[in-house]
């Protein structure tokens, strides 16, 4: 029987336009490109040039750093573009798609009679690696760390996320496979919800967590099972580019297909949709989102995506996009002790206490209200399952004080942890900018 | 919307450069006050946001204030025909209660919101909201008789010393209402001190700083005490809060509804106030009368400010502790020390004040130690 762990703290924000368990493919798109922001904390030397032919699976760029670690093409066809911006900083490698695809062939093989550094290995040459994330720091994984634990969480309960149940449908044979391979690096921890199927795959230590947005978050169920402490790594992938690892043992090819999520309260018809990492949102999105006002797109879940455009490319981790009302044009008068009754709060002084839990809301982008220094006290702690002090660890930030932030614990934590921090507090701070800041800052400091 | 558009054409005037920018804060307060701010999330970070803003928490706390607030005018004029031996009509003493509360009320917002105004100005900063708490609870804990120039000072003094050197809302270490009522008692003790001047006849006679003509003064259940007497007011009559004392303190019953409202919209600690009474409580029963002056130990909690100190002084969540545990040290500490200084400090009557005070010092203390408890478990955790 799996370890039950109960998460007490924490909260589920109801947004209306969850997607309907239908899955279509999206028809392909014109061009491809892989943004290497995408992959946080890695500094991209591409390896190709403009007017190049590449198969799904050869490298467009590496990271400078440790250039085993190739970030690959998830089509085949010709580089039409290597994107730069400011000083040159590389924004996307875009890729005309072929008319027929082509697959670099890794070769079949038999994850049993692997050794860990084989499975390593083969990730690295066929851009899997790059999926990977260490903490600390939530950035790209290093190779040559050796990880005390590899974790992976199969709940999916930020506002909107695609269901892990939907997504896997189909590749539970891959899933289990890419398992098996993680399993010869370092011992996995698989997070499953209560009642999952998932709760019988083999190979990994399976924990099943019960409790409220973020318990899905694979920051909490490290820090519940085996918190990270200063000089160690793990490294954390999501569920569904397991399945992209048990493609490529069961296939031999890098296949970057995944099931996405296409939802939020201004998409006409919220659904799940099979799409290609790297294809243009507009294609993914077309035809489906309202145009009676202005609307929000985001790459990922309204608490910790993106803000894109139709013109941009599907990031490499997104496992939804999202559709919200922009709402800056809302002009909405004495908003600050007016009733609100649609609004949503977990402050009693609005009426959302007093709604059936069913009830479904339409949240816009906006702040609503000033920012402010910290004031009210527990609000951050409230939501934050992890044995951490949010608020002084967030103040340490703040201050720069980087002994500090390593005493209260900020090698465990990455900024979507902050998550639904940042969604509840009064005081309107940009708590995961804040997070993120922190890391890079002790990260530069500690190289 | 007509009001929009008024705003939006007066807003370059205010802006940097405009003819009026240097007014551009008292702006900015205006038009949030009156529209929530279009602004919307970055590109990247949470892109919803609960609907809860400062403005509205804070404004929370004048609501649950009101009971408090109409009770103690009501209150001014009863203990003023009470004192005249005249009989009144209800609105009669209402009125009269207002017409004493209302200059100060005024006086105390006009002073305070003018520093913060400019404050907010010269650091180009929004007006933060928190002085709307403040504004309103220092005519609520000041004696009746509190000329206005000298509620003008100590309003001045707590703003700029107690918060704005601090870095404002949110950052000072005293509470600030608390603080100006300190200030009157330690610079003004003649008129704040003693036992018989919490109340005196002839408000309206004090208002202007005169010295009243043939004032008549009542003593407060503290005084009464202090003095070795008898108390003369009776248990029901402290609950209710017909007797003598500062304006909004006297009314147990207004406080406690003032205090459902502050738990259930999760706006003060109910660990705080709980652990206050629980703390007082002890401490009182401790230190009880031995009944020679026909008052019980029980009867502590509900004389002087000690129910409004608990409910809207102590739980001020900038100067109470952030972490859980500390808040329950905290909220028993200034219940225990509130009797403490009351009962064996023969100089100072009422305690409360000092003893939240006294605790805002510490509460950055109690966080000290329940956070590094978590820091040494994360030590010992990685050096296994």
């Amino acid at each position: 029987m799996a370890n039950v762990i109960k998460i007490t703290k924490g909260l589920n924000i109801n947004l209306k336009g969850k997607a309907a368990a239908q899955v279509s493919a999206v028809p392909a798109s014109k061009v491809y490109g892989l943004v290497p922001d995408a992959f946080w904390g890695m500094k991209p030397k591409v390896v190709v040039k403009e007017g190049d032919e590449v198969k799904a699976g050869d490298a467009l760029f590496v990271n400078k750093l440790h250039p085993e670690v190739k970030f690959v093409s998830p089509v085949a066809g010709k580089v039409t573009l290597v994107e730069r911006g400011d000083r040159r900083k590389v924004l996307s490698v875009q890729v005309e798609a072929a008319a027929q695809q082509a697959y670099v062939d890794f070769g079949k093989k038999d994850v049993k009679s692997l050794t860990g550094e084989q499975v390593k290995a083969a990730l690295l040459e066929s851009g899997l690696f790059a999926f990977f994330l260490q903490r600390p720091y939530a950035v790209v994984a290093d190779p040559n760390d050796v990880p005390k634990g590899i974790f992976v969480s199969a709940i999916a309960d930020m506002p909107l996320a695609a269901d892990i149940d939907v997504v896997l449908k189909g590749n539970e044979a891959d899933f289990q496979t890419g398992i098996s391979a993680l399993a010869k690096i370092a011992k996995v921890y698989l997070g499953v919800k209560p009642g999952s199927s998932l709760a019988s795959t083999k190979d990994a230590e399976v924990n099943v967590f019960d409790g409220k947005c973020p318990a899905g978050n694979v920051g909490v169920q490290i820090n519940h099972i085996s918190p990270v402490n200063k000089g160690e790594v793990v490294w954390t992938i999501g569920a569904e580019e397991v399945v992209f690892i048990g493609r490529l043992f069961n296939k031999g090819v890098a296949d970057f297909t995944r099931t996405i999520a296409v939802a939020g309260s201004e998409m006409k018809t919220p659904q799940y949709k099979q799409v290609l990492v790297g294809a243009i949102i507009g294609d993914i999105v077309a035809g489906n989102v309202k145009t009676d006002k202005k609307v929000r797109l985001i790459d990922g879940n309204p608490l910790t995506g993106v803000k894109v455009n139709e013109k941009d490319f599907l990031l490499a981790h997104s496992t939804e996009v999202t559709a919200i009302p922009e709402g800056d044009d809302a002009d909405e008068l004495f908003g600050w002790i007016a009733p609100r009754l649609n609004d949503f709060s977990v402050s009693r002084s609005y009426f959302t206490w007093l709604q059936p839990k069913s009830k479904e809301y339409v949240l816009d982008a906006r702040v609503k209200g000033g920012h402010r220094h910290m004031i009210f006290s527990g609000e951050y702690d409230s939501v934050f399952p992890m044995d951490i002090y949010p608020e002084q660890l967030v103040k340490a930030i703040i201050a720069g004080d980087i002994d500090r932030m390593e005493a209260l614990g900020i090698y465990e934590v990455a900024p979507e942890d902050f998550a639904v921090a940042e969604f509840v507090d009064s005081s309107k701070v940009e708590l995961q900018r804040i997070v993120r800041e922190g890391l890079d800052m002790l990260r530069k400091e500690n190289e | 919307m007509g009001l929009k558009k008024i705003l939006d054409n007066l807003k370059p005037t205010f802006s940097e450069g405009g003819k009026l920018s240097a007014f551009g804060s008292l702006y900015d307060a205006m038009e949030t006050f009156f529209y929530v701010p279009n602004e919307t999330a970055k590109v990247r970070g949470a892109h919803i946001h609960d609907a809860i803003d400062s403005k509205r928490s804070i404004f929370f706390v004048v609501i649950a204030l009101i009971p408090a607030i109409l009770f103690g005018m009501y209150n001014i004029g009863l203990q003023h025909y009470q004192i005249l031996g005249e009989e009144s009509t209800f609105w009669c003493k209402f009125l009269y209660g207002l017409a004493v509360m209302l200059p100060k009320i005024i006086v105390s917002y006009a002073v305070g919101l003018g520093i913060e105004v400019t404050v907010a100005q010269w650091k180009k900063e929004e007006v933060h909201e928190g002085f709307f708490v403040t504004g309103i609870l220092i005519p609520l804990i000041v004696p009746v008789n509190c000329p206005l120039w000298i509620l003008a000072i100590a309003t001045a003094f707590a703003v700029i010393f107690a918060k704005e050197v601090f870095g404002g809302t949110g950052m000072n270490i005293f509470n600030p209402a608390l603080v100006t009522r300190a200030f009157l008692f330690f610079a003004y003790p003649s008129m704040m001190s003693g036992d018989k001047v919490w109340v005196n006849g002839n408000y309206i006679d004090c208002i202007n700083g005169a010295p009243a003509v043939d004032a008549v003064s009542a003593a407060t259940p503290l005084g009464q005490l202090a003095a070795g007497e008898a108390v003369t007011a009776s248990p029901m009559e402290t609950i209710i809060g017909t007797i003598p004392g500062s304006i909004g303190e006297t009314s147990v019953i207004a406080i406690l509804i003032g205090a459902v409202i502050l738990v259930w919209a999760n706006i003060a600690s109910w660990k705080i106030i709980l652990s206050t009474f629980a703390g007082g409580a002890l401490m009182a029963y401790l230190l009880r009368y031995d009944g020679a002056q026909n008052f019980e130990w029980w009867e502590q909690l509900t004389v002087g400010g000690f129910c409004f100190g608990a409910v809207f002084m102590a739980t001020d969540p900038v100067t109470s502790p952030r972490t859980e545990g500390g808040k329950w040290i905290f909220g028993f500490l200034i219940g225990a020390m509130a009797i403490i200084i009351r009962v064996l400090n023969p100089g100072y009557p009422e305690g409360m004040m000092l003893a939240i005070l006294l605790m805002n010092v510490f509460a950055p203390l109690f966080d000290y130690c329940f956070v590094q408890s978590n820091i040494n478990k994360r030590a010992k955790r990685a050096a296994k």
